[in-house]
């Protein structure tokens, strides 16, 4: 009863957005902004010729390549960064200036350094999703509750059993907090790689359609991407919840 | 009431011990036997260092001089000799009863059959069957503890070292308890070291109490309270020896409570 209701409210939530965006293309709020029918359209056009598939082809490379980096990197990090305090100064203060940069203004000097290629857009993608991943997954593991590390010690864990069965367990559902933000973060970093380096991919389709004032084409990538991350998330979460079975405490993002 | 201590036995004792924390002095040349066998409380107001010494006994904090020896062993980090019973459970939310209660054998190699089968039979003791497959979340903070007891159980150290185990569980849990702990000293051959800030439940559940005063912690006094200890649970607390400890010890206390 509770799943069916639940399920008729996000129902009910996309049709309110979907149908206010229709009405605001209808009026039109501005030459440039289709309607939600156009940019539906436009999206099957885009699918049903394959130019999506060849896009998300390029686009996929800097991004999972990226998102990987990020996930094992940062996490690995972040692991270091919490359990001692010499890396948290050494290492913290890099993940914050990384993290409030305008990265948009950097990419020059990425690109300056890196060339154009796929390098470039990795670095892009990966100065979006890692701070987030590194920063919450050394903030989780400080913030272990002192008792069960104790707990660990007075059972005569190692240090490896006390990372490995007690700080990383309970550390998980903030790291896969992070990991989420940080990957959502990528996204953005691969489509405004692809903005701002080369237009190719999504991003190619996006500055194209846009430069022909093909607007609904402009829309249908960015709804796209927006579809992949929210899938991806969903994704993401289950592996989660399939991982630590007793630990769920409900995130939503369905 | 200070008693001889040549010719008793001591599972662990403590002696001049010291210990800062910064500039403040918690403990100060603090020496204790605790009896083999027996329950032996620490007892005093909060800020008396009770718990810095339990953790010192379990090597879970250092002492800056002084020693302590388990089975005539000195101390110098956690042993096998020693399990450790949390104030507040310290259990592992993500895992189930059965987890919790075997982790200690788990941390310690046991494999999963052998050590599933001792934490199966203390769950049973501390009457929690049923509840292997629960999470620590779906149980009330009285059995929660009980978790946290079978799990010092099943490693089966010779001493239970108790950091105010009682003190987050509702009153009436809390005295049932206190009648399990009497019978736990009886029919278990261990020795129990039991931190408390209750006068009442000091002497109803220890052989021998002692009582610190704090900045610095030191032993004020050791009482023993044995006239009662072979009545029954349920009429010790008439017992009029046992209102009389109640009152000296806190007579004694008073002065330190602001």
């Amino acid at each position: 009863m509770i799943r069916y209701r639940s399920y008729l409210l996000t129902f009910l939530s996309a049709f309110i957005v979907l149908g206010s965006w229709e009405i605001a293309g209808r009026i039109p709020v501005s030459y440039s902004f289709p309607t939600f029918v156009e940019t539906i359209t436009a999206f099957w056009v885009l699918l049903l010729d394959g130019t999506m598939f060849v896009a998300y082809g390029e686009t996929l490379k800097p991004l999972v390549v990226g998102v990987l980096i990020s996930a094992f990197l940062g996490i690995g990090i972040g692991l270091t960064i919490g359990l001692s305090k010499k890396f948290d100064w050494l290492l913290s203060p890099v993940f914050v200036v990384m993290q409030t940069a305008p990265l948009a203004a950097l990419i020059p000097l990425l690109v300056m350094i890196y060339g154009i290629g796929l390098t470039s857009k990795v670095f892009v993608v990966c100065i979006m999703a890692m701070p987030v991943i590194v920063l919450n997954t050394s903030g989780a593991v400080r913030n272990t509750p002192a008792s069960i590390i104790e707990m660990g010690q007075a059972f005569l864990g190692t240090k490896r059993d006390i990372i490995l069965k007690i700080i990383l367990p309970a550390a998980s559902p903030i790291i896969f907090a992070g990991l989420r933000l940080g990957v959502s973060a990528g996204f953005i970093g691969a489509i405004l790689a692809e903005l701002k380096i080369t237009p190719t991919g999504v991003g190619d389709i996006i500055s194209y359609s846009r430069s022909i004032a093909d607007y609904p084409s402009m829309y249908a990538a960015i709804m796209s991407i927006i579809l992949l991350a929210v899938i991806f998330l969903n994704v993401l979460e289950r592996i989660e919840n399939f991982l630590f079975k007793g630990t769920r405490q409900g995130y939503a993002s369905e | 009431m200070s008693n001889n201590t040549n010719d008793i036995d001591n599972a662990v004792t403590v002696s001049n011990v010291y210990k800062n924390y910064g500039d403040v002095e918690a403990l100060r040349d603090l020496s204790l036997d605790f009896p083999r066998g027996q329950l032996t409380s620490l007892l005093g107001p909060s800020g008396c260092g009770k718990t810095t010494l339990l953790k010192i006994i379990a090597g879970l904090l250092p002492a800056d001089s002084g020693e302590i020896t388990v089975n005539s062993q000195p101390v110098t980090g956690p042993g096998p000799d020693r399990a450790f019973v949390f104030q507040d459970f310290a259990l592992l939310p993500w895992a189930t009863v059965m987890r919790n209660v075997a982790f200690g054998l788990e941390l310690r190699g046991v494999n999963q059959s052998e050590r599933e089968a001792i934490a199966e039979k203390y769950i049973g003791d501390v009457g929690l069957k049923g509840f292997e497959n629960s999470y620590p979340h779906e149980l009330s903070g009285g059995m929660r503890q009980r978790v946290g007891l079978a799990r010092a159980l099943s490693v089966d150290a010779q001493v239970l070292l108790m950091d105010e185990p009682f003190s987050a569980v509702d009153e009436q849990t809390r005295r049932k308890f206190q009648e399990d702990l009497l019978n736990l000293v009886k029919n278990e051959n261990k020795t129990f070291i039991f931190v408390t800030h209750s006068i009442e439940e000091a002497v109803y559940v220890s052989d021998q109490v002692a009582i610190l005063l704090p900045r610095p912690s030191r032993v004020s006094e050791i009482i023993r309270p044995e006239g009662f200890r072979h009545k029954d649970a349920t009429s010790i607390r008439r017992d009029s020896e046992y209102l009389d400890i109640v009152d000296r010890i806190w007579a004694s206390l008073r002065t330190y409570v602001e």
